[in-house]
């Protein structure tokens, strides 16, 4: 296992203390919410980012805000780091604890709260998985927007700690524009709500600020999120082509001409061969490069919509064109793109790139990437979200091979560079975790940094959350 | 007050702070100033303008991005879209009709006041547009913080923290952010004579229909008349837009008419008319009426807009009109400001908050412009403050 990424010293201090913390936590949470016995702490040692794992002191599961405020309040007189935690999905290693700290995780605050159709509001606490919110309301003809692939298992808190976006944040933005609201926990336990059925709140946007924040800032409670109306109708349609180039092009050509599809989906030959495999869903297989671009509404607007798609990927030589007929084949097509991470991962460790590139970048980087790729003698799967130019490639390589391992994460940073110098970012939509911290000097200079993490430090002066996450380890404020 | 800063770089600028911040020097931050109504008076003893960084960087109509300084007019930004057939899909209203100011709005003082419009129930406010920013903290130090891709999750968003920071934490640059391509067709369905609670029941039904509403507006009888003729049905005008390609226009006009109908007259309005409309209904133009009767903006849950007018009513003078399906409600007070009545009967209708945008000097010296977050949220955001701006040199007492 490579060891490249350091996690911040273990504070011996609180190592020591170990039986002591587990006691006191014991007194403060109720029966059944609290995990120290080496066994069930091992499922939390990490999260999707499986390369890196830390077993950590103790696990809390509270049930209410109370309780979190509680422990919080504990943690903070004692300067014991607090790793939070949802559905531990993260790919980033966003919920990856240390050694010496407390897991929050809010598996067990999974209720929705209150849903308000008229105000198209949901209210549910932080543990409700994605997918839960927009089947809760689903019959009632609407939908919560953002949808992670993860989004069976991924929490609204987690969400919210990483601005997740997902396939159709193309029309409907990401989570930060679909938040109304929270109530959360801040590092000495205070409890706070900003925001709420209002769509904007008076003085500083801190609901901007805390969402994105990777656990940082706080614990996220509760959410309020936006609710919206259902399309009348939604359809998927493949389009194959002989060459990436084509298929990023085409991309760039419908965006431009003033078209905006909900979702505009990339898959390699590689990945397509993957997530066919998986989900039979019926993709070409003689194809270099497919688009899944996804329209809706009534049947004559999705018409239209389509019929200048087509026309545009004509212009580019596409090859396959396949109208999905029913909601069946519609929900396959998906299936084989959502599954996409974990079908590779069924065939081959991967780690999952997410930088994000200017459109007009999209085929030089995607040609880079293969360059860099090649150079390092690894294989990789390209699966993203295209019409936004959040790049996924997945690089393929083998856990148990540490100089395999140790290329694949050169390589990724390389391809982060790259993304960055193209005029992009490290991280669309999965956090930059300790996955991209030690890149971040990249992207901004030393007093950027120094900026952001002032404006940590009024949420947390203590730097006890999620502390070995985000800004490098160097350079930090001295305490 | 001595004459300007008016720097015309970012250096020059950072130059200018660093020496205020030395000297404790108290600046005014303005770009245009036809939104100096914001906020309570400042006490600065220095104007900093960014009216001279001025002029769009680059502009990729194909990548939807643009990057402009932030003393760059609006006019300006708005051809150079217009051209393209682009647009803000946030439509920021121009203050200068209600706040009675004149010069050019500036792009940087959208964002600094975070101004949104009638399309914001739909397409987000100015903050979910806006991409990056380039800023000057207290300690004159030249920072950025997001970019110019549309997804970016790289570090905080500080980007999100600026828009609505009001000049307080900093003087904004540069901004980057998304425009959207103009939409080819565009209707308004107007249903007439509904009562208030009747208005806020039809447009919640409407947002819940699969049509894609991207305005929704009630016009009170009272002020309806500023805004649709009289040759068309009497009494007040709830109005409802759409937009998008024209097949999708008709057909989603005519489903929202046949819904309207059943409760009341309706018509439908076209895409000139509709554009018209809406521009007035962002510009508020019933109160851009040369007074200085106050003028309250207030931000609740679409559903307890008309509870909160109804209440206030009974209590004293008031006009008002409603956009984002009930939830912006436009609050003209006929004499006395009323700040505590209105204040308390928000808190009571479940939360939200008003801001006033308008008023006499003595009015306006007597209340604070902006809601007073509670203890716990205003102690937070006076450490923000601190963190961007430790000498306390920008804006001061503005959102204080």
């Amino acid at each position: 296992m490579p060891e490249t990424i350091a996690f911040l010293e273990p504070k011996q201090s609180v190592l020591a203390r170990r039986h002591q913390i587990v006691e006191d936590l014991a007194d403060i949470l109720p029966a059944g919410c609290l995990i120290s016995e080496k066994r069930g702490l091992v499922p939390f040692e990490t999260d999707a980012f499986i390369a890196y794992r830390q077993v950590p002191l103790a696990v809390a599961l509270p049930e209410t805000t109370a309780q979190v405020a509680a422990v919080l309040k504990y943690c903070s007189r004692y300067g014991i780091p607090v790793v939070p935690r949802g559905a531990g999905t993260s790919l980033s290693g966003g919920a990856i604890p240390q050694s010496d700290a407390v897991v929050i995780g809010l598996s067990k605050m999974s209720r929705i709260l209150d849903i308000d159709f008229a105000n198209r509001s949901a209210t549910v606490q932080a543990g409700v998985t994605n997918i839960n919110i927009s089947e809760a309301v689903s019959a009632d003809g609407f939908f919560y927007a953002p949808d992670p692939s993860s989004q069976l298992a991924c929490t609204i808190g987690g969400n919210i700690g990483m601005n997740s976006g997902g396939a159709h944040c193309l029309k409907y933005g990401v989570t930060t524009n679909n938040l109304l609201g929270v109530k959360m926990v801040l590092f000495d336990g205070t409890v706070i709500e900003l925001g709420g059925k209002a769509l904007d709140a008076p003085g500083y946007d801190l609901l901007g600020l805390v969402c994105g924040s990777e656990g940082q800032l706080g614990i996220v409670t509760e959410a309020t999120v936006r609710l919206l109306a259902k399309p009348e109708g939604t359809r998927p349609v493949l389009f194959g082509f002989m060459s990436s180039e084509e298929a990023g092009s085409c991309v760039a050509e419908i965006i431009g001409s003033g078209i905006i599809p909900v979702a505009i989906e990339f898959m390699d030959k590689p990945a397509i061969g993957i997530c066919e495999a998986f989900a039979q869903a019926g993709y070409p297989m003689d194809v270099e490069a497919l688009l899944i671009i996804e329209v809706e509404g009534s049947e004559a607007e999705m018409e239209a919509m389509l019929a200048s798609i087509i026309e545009i990927a004509r212009r580019h030589g596409v090859k396959t064109i396949r109208e999905s007929q029913s909601a069946t084949e519609a929900a396959l097509i998906w299936k084989g793109r959502k599954s996409a991470f974990g079908a590779t991962g069924r065939i081959a460790d991967y780690i999952c790139m997410d930088g994000t590139v200017p459109l007009s970048q999209l085929s030089y980087v995607l040609k880079k990437t293969a360059e860099i790729i090649d150079g390092y003698g690894l294989r990789v799967a390209n699966v993203f979200h295209a019409g936004d130019g959040n790049m996924h490639p997945l690089i393929l390589y083998n856990i148990n091979d540490p100089e395999d391992a140790a290329r694949a994460e050169a390589a990724g940073n390389d391809i982060l560079r790259l993304c960055v110098d193209a005029g992009g970012c490290l991280t669309g939509e999965h956090g930059v975790g300790i996955e991209k911290r030690d890149l971040m000097l990249h992207q901004f200079t030393q007093i950027d940094l120094n900026q952001q993490m002032a404006a940590r430090a009024a949420f947390d002066p203590q730097w006890i959350m999620n502390p070995s996450k985000v800004f490098p380890l160097e350079g930090r404020p001295v305490a | 007050m001595s004459m300007d800063f008016e720097p015309t770089s970012e250096m020059e600028a950072a130059d200018i702070i660093r020496q205020a911040a030395g000297a404790g020097m108290a600046l005014a931050i303005t770009g245009g100033g036809t939104r100096s109504g914001f906020g309570n008076r400042v006490r600065g003893e220095q104007v900093l303008t960014a009216r001279k960084l001025s002029g769009i960087v680059s502009y990729n109509p194909a990548e939807m991005t643009m990057s402009a300084k932030a003393g760059t007019p609006m006019v300006e930004i708005e051809a150079a879209l217009a051209g393209n057939r682009q647009m803000l899909a946030f439509e920021p209203m121009d203050h200068r009709g209600v706040m009675a100011t004149s010069g050019e709005p500036t792009i940087g003082g959208v964002f600094a006041a975070n101004v949104s419009g009638p399309r914001r129930i739909t397409a987000g406010a100015a903050r979910d547009h806006l991409l990056g920013i380039r800023f000057v903290n207290g300690s004159g130090e030249a920072i950025k913080s997001g970019g110019r891709v549309m997804k970016n999750v790289t570090g905080l968003d500080l980007v999100k923290l600026f828009c609505g920071s009001h000049g307080t934490l900093g003087l904004l640059t540069e901004v980057t952010f998304k425009v959207l391509p103009l939409p080819p067709a565009a209707a308004t369905i107007v249903a007439f004579g509904l009562d208030d609670a009747q208005a806020a029941a039809a447009m919640a039904h409407a947002l819940s229909m699969p049509v894609e509403v991207s305005g929704a507006a009630h016009l009170t009888e009272s002020v309806r008349y500023r805004f649709v003729g009289s040759s068309h049905p009497e009494g007040a005008a709830t109005v409802l837009r759409v937009e998008g390609l024209p097949a999708s226009v008709a057909v989603r006009a005519e489903k929202l008419k046949a819904a309207f109908a059943q409760v009341a007259p309706a018509t439908v309005l076209d895409h000139e008319a509709t554009e018209k409309l809406w521009r007035d209904i962002r510009d508020v133009k019933p109160y851009a009426d040369g007074t200085q009767k106050p003028l309250w903006r207030v931000s609740v849950a679409p559903t307890a807009g008309h509870q909160l007018v109804a209440a206030l009513r009974l209590q004293t003078g008031v006009d008002a009109f409603y956009d984002w399906q009930g939830g912006l409600v436009w609050l003209r007070m006929e004499a006395d400001a009323e700040a505590d009545v209105l204040r308390r009967f928000i808190k009571g209708l479940g939360g939200g908050h008003a801001t006033l945008v308008r008023a006499s000097d003595a009015v306006r010296a007597a209340i604070p412009a902006f809601e007073q977050e509670p203890a716990s949220v205003m102690a937070l955001s006076a450490r923000i403050k601190e963190k961007f701006d430790p000498k306390g040199i920008f804006n001061p007492g503005k959102m204080g």
